[in-house]
């Protein structure tokens, strides 16, 4: 599903990569590991096409654009959890329904949120709108920088369960975490920065 | 061309919840163009030899102060970025803004322009070639503006350095439209002017959102 090839990378002069090469297919679950500052945010954009300064070559077999969660939640402090998440997911998909927004936001935990103003929520609650979309489409490649960062413990455990549930429907989830994985597929891991 | 609307509908409905950034503008606008009367002089004669300049240089200005919000916060919130990975080109997503940033911000201009053209001494004649050039000019503005904002907008002060950027590009804008107000003004046929400011118009339809996409992804990478 992905290939890449001979990824090189220099960002203020420091070289974060070099002659990377990997690849992963349907049902595998990639681990980019390193400690701060080596690249792994750069390297998941560079994968989702936001970073356009390397060399090498990045080769999706997609019909649709892998689906990305970075650090910025993506959502408007001005509108609604619904009208932020209906926004999000018509950017990828046009065949979602008001109720299965409804649904999808009561499992992140946001029962009742619906017509809270993104702007009135806290850094979590706006993390959770985003990642709300993991429940809504069906992108076959995620990309998800840092998932569970201000995520609490049950957060953690039902979007494992559903990262699960992507991996047996033969998905692709390139992750950066820095906490311990428990999914139920072998995580193989990149490590950057050595 | 779904998410073109979308864009539009979502822009207008940020735009009502938030309408100090639809009021700033035109209130700006006025305060620029009111001075004038009290500065220089409040004759007749005089007020209305200056007024096209004035108003133009007034829309023109404001136009370039609101620039600078058009891709900020959806950059700082991390929404352009989702942008960039919509299952539509991005530049109809690009389109929509821009669009939508000149129903808020270039079309008030246009329709509030007949009453300070009537404050500044304009005949009829005067006011509805005015209210003509602003409503094929400030479509200009914003496409054009555009172009420096998303090349800025990964910039923390951006705000001067579009208005370097892109007020070479708004000078021939302001000739025509002002020459095609006067010509207005002394009733001299001015569908010359006319056609210029529509051609420049669609020229700025088809370049301007390509060339600010490119320079959004530019900013992006950063």
């Amino acid at each position: 599903m992905l290939n890449v090839s001979q990824l090189t990378c220099e960002r203020d002069h420091r070289l974060l990569f070099e002659n990377l090469s990997f690849a992963a297919g349907e049902g595998e679950v990639l681990l980019v590991e390193g400690s701060n500052g080596t690249g792994k945010t750069t390297l998941l954009r560079i994968l989702c096409g936001l970073y356009a300064e390397f060399t090498g070559a990045v080769d999706w077999q997609l019909s649709q654009s892998p689906l990305y969660v970075g650090h910025k939640p993506g959502v408007k402090d001005l509108l609604s959890a619904r009208e932020n998440l209906a926004w999000l997911t018509n950017l990828y998909q046009t065949n979602v329904s008001a109720k299965q927004i409804s649904e999808a936001l009561s499992r992140v935990g946001l029962r009742g949120f619906e017509e809270v103003a993104c702007g009135a929520m806290s850094e979590g609650q706006r993390k959770r709108v985003n990642l709300a979309r993991l429940y809504l489409l069906d992108n076959q490649a995620w990309v998800l920088d840092e998932p569970f960062s201000a995520i609490d413990i049950e957060g953690v455990a039902s979007l494992e369960a559903r990262m699960n549930a992507h991996l047996d429907g033969g998905g692709l989830l390139i992750l950066t975490s820095h906490l311990p994985l428990s999914l139920s597929r072998p995580v193989k891991t990149l490590r950057l920065g050595q | 061309m779904s998410l073109f609307f979308g864009v539009i509908k979502r822009e207008l409905l940020i735009a009502y919840r938030n309408p100090a950034d639809l009021l700033n503008p035109l209130i700006f606008f006025v305060i620029v163009i009111s001075l004038f009367p009290l500065g220089i002089s409040p004759t007749e004669q005089v007020l209305s030899q200056i007024a096209p300049g004035v108003i133009w240089v007034g829309a023109l200005l404001s136009t370039l102060l609101s620039m600078d919000i058009l891709f900020r916060s959806d950059y700082d919130d991390g929404s352009l970025e989702q942008m960039t990975l919509s299952r539509e080109p991005f530049l109809f997503l690009i389109l929509g803004k821009i669009v939508s940033h000149w129903l808020v911000t270039g079309l008030p201009l246009a329709l509030l322009s007949p009453l300070l053209a009537l404050m500044l001494f304009m005949n009829e004649a005067g006011a509805w070639a005015l209210f003509c050039s602003l409503l094929l000019g400030t479509p200009i503005l914003s496409l054009l503006g555009a172009i420096g904002a998303g090349l800025t907008v990964g910039l923390r002060k951006g705000g001067v350095l579009i208005a370097v950027l892109i007020l070479p590009l708004f000078v021939p804008v302001l000739i025509i439209a002002t020459a095609m107000v006067q010509a207005g003004m002394q009733s001299v046929d001015y569908t010359g002017h006319m056609l210029w400011l529509g051609a420049i118009l669609a020229a700025s339809i088809g370049f301007a959102p390509i060339a600010t996409s490119v320079g959004v992804r530019i900013s992006l990478s950063h």
